[in-house]
């Protein structure tokens, strides 16, 4: 490089490191305000966890539910929420023509993967603000608020892990013919260590008589499947972009 | 490529395949324990490991086509998907029929790997799907490739997290193969998995061989009809054909003809 040409491309690099921060919070903004205009993606799951609380309920049959049975419906019924949110993820910006503008403005792609996955752990925390509630009203048999922080904490992590995995399964099936059906199929799999991390934690919460709750070697899992997910979707998001 | 690395690996695949049966139903001693059923140890666990290698490769070749842009790395990569898949569906059937004959369920949920490899074959089950169902060969390569790469840390984690959700009420099968298992069993299973990462071998490079003569095949084809098209249009012409041929044609392609010829 000429000593003329090196401070000129830094200099771009820096502009485009704060564009990406910008960016970033535009694409987040945006959703966010999609959503509250429209109202699709969080009613839509929280209706349809209700709804699978009460089909839990006759399934099952039973009025209250305690221990695992009761950590296990809770957990199986978020992470089949969280398809509906991931389904649409990237189908409205396909068919709106949002993602040739996302690509032809001068912005780093990171920037598209890590506001996707924001605006999907913001809809799961919504989601489980109105979910976690109506299954204690409606199932738990056990102490919902006493378990609440230790649940919070979980929901929280797993939620990390869940916007990671889903920003980039939404964007790999968004391109497929038959998405409706790549999609779940493909983010069900995924998510296995989740559930099983999130169910063996709450279930001595949700235990009539309590239990040892191993926290944190569940919590240590669901960061791990966070971080990597996370660091993955950021590495490969590139390669589902270009045309 | 392909075709000369064939031969021998078919050969020496035959041979220590040979090998490890002679040694498995010959050599090594029965299992105190499980007795005769204990053999299919020698076939259940080499498959997983070599399925779980595979799918590990896989990603690997995924993340190098994506690198080096050498569409014949996804080629690779999604071949040892294909075969790691059906080894994994022979890894659930071995591991079923040995679960019913040593303790009497034909599934069971406290075995981590067998759980494990359920897991893990339900996602690449999609692999599939996912691939055909891109048109645009490029981003069908490119779809892929993302797919392995995530299937590969995926797989590595999702062993972490059976193996902790584990009751630990059973055997661990890797515990065997350390310490506690007479060396003659120890050996008669190292065979073994070299027979089985051969059989994997064997296979991956006989249906690259096969693709890639499938593509040559294609290519020479569209070969042919070119130059019957030029033949035609050169007798419809009169004088000076190659003149003509290349004025009709845009004047790359006729350049590649000529030179591949």
């Amino acid at each position: 490089m000429t000593a003329s040409g090196q401070p000129q491309t830094a200099a771009r690099g820096a502009r485009r490191q704060v564009g990406a921060a910008r960016a970033g919070l535009a694409i987040l903004r945006k959703d966010l305000r999609a959503e509250l205009r429209a109202r699709e993606a969080v009613p839509a799951m929280a209706l349809f966890s209700v709804t699978a609380f009460v089909l839990f309920h006759f399934g099952l049959d039973r009025a209250r539910l305690e221990g695992d049975v009761a950590a296990g419906v809770l957990w199986v019924t978020i992470l089949l929420a969280t398809v509906l949110a991931v389904n649409r993820m990237f189908v409205a910006e396909r068919e709106q023509g949002g993602m040739e503008a996302m690509l032809l403005a001068p912005i780093d792609r990171t920037a598209i993967v890590l506001a996707k996955a924001a605006a999907l752990f913001v809809f799961l925390a919504a989601l489980e603000v109105l979910a976690v509630p109506a299954f204690g009203l409606l199932l738990l048999g056990g102490d919902l608020i006493g378990a609440l922080p230790e649940l919070a904490a979980l929901l929280a992590v797993a939620d990390l892990g869940l916007a990671a995995v889903g920003a980039l399964v939404g964007a790999l099936a968004a391109e497929t013919r038959a998405r409706e059906v790549i999609g779940p199929l493909i983010l069900l799999p995924l998510v296995v260590p989740l559930a099983i991390a999130g169910a063996n934690a709450t279930e001595p919460l949700f235990a009539p008589a309590g239990g040892p709750a191993e926290l944190g070697r569940w919590l240590g899992l669901m960061g791990l499947y966070a971080s990597v997910f996370m660091l993955l979707s950021v590495a490969v998001f590139d390669f589902l972009l270009e045309d | 490529m392909y075709a000369r690395a064939l031969k021998p690996l078919a050969l020496a695949t035959a041979a220590v395949s040979a090998l490890a049966f002679t040694m498995i139903f010959f050599w090594a001693p029965l299992d105190a324990d499980q007795g005769f059923i204990q053999k299919i140890f020698y076939l259940h666990v080499p498959m997983a490991i070599v399925a779980l290698l595979g799918f590990l490769a896989a990603g690997v070749m995924a993340a190098l086509h994506l690198r080096t842009r050498d569409r014949r790395w996804d080629i690779r990569s999604y071949v040892a998907v294909h075969l790691s898949i059906i080894l994994a569906v022979g890894v659930l059937v071995t591991g079923s029929i040995w679960a019913k004959a040593s303790w009497g369920h034909w599934w069971v949920w406290s075995e981590p790997v067998l759980v494990s490899f359920l897991i893990t074959f339900l996602l690449y089950a999609v692999y599939q799907p996912l691939r055909f169902s891109i048109d645009d060969p490029g981003r069908q390569a490119r779809y892929a490739s993302v797919f392995a790469i995530a299937g590969a840390a995926f797989t590595v984690l999702n062993f972490v997290a059976v193996r902790m959700a584990d009751a630990y009420t059973h055997p661990r099968v890797f515990s065997q193969t350390g310490g506690n298992m007479p060396p003659r069993m120890f050996v008669t299973f190292v065979v073994a998995l070299a027979a089985m990462a051969l059989v994997f071998a064997t296979l991956w490079t006989l249906e690259l061989g096969s693709k890639s003569a499938s593509e040559r095949l294609r290519r020479a084809r569209r070969r042919r009809e070119r130059d019957a098209d030029r033949a035609e249009l050169a007798g419809a012409g009169g004088e000076r054909p190659r003149a003509g041929a290349h004025a009709d044609h845009s004047p790359a392609a006729a350049g590649t003809a000529t030179a591949s010829r």
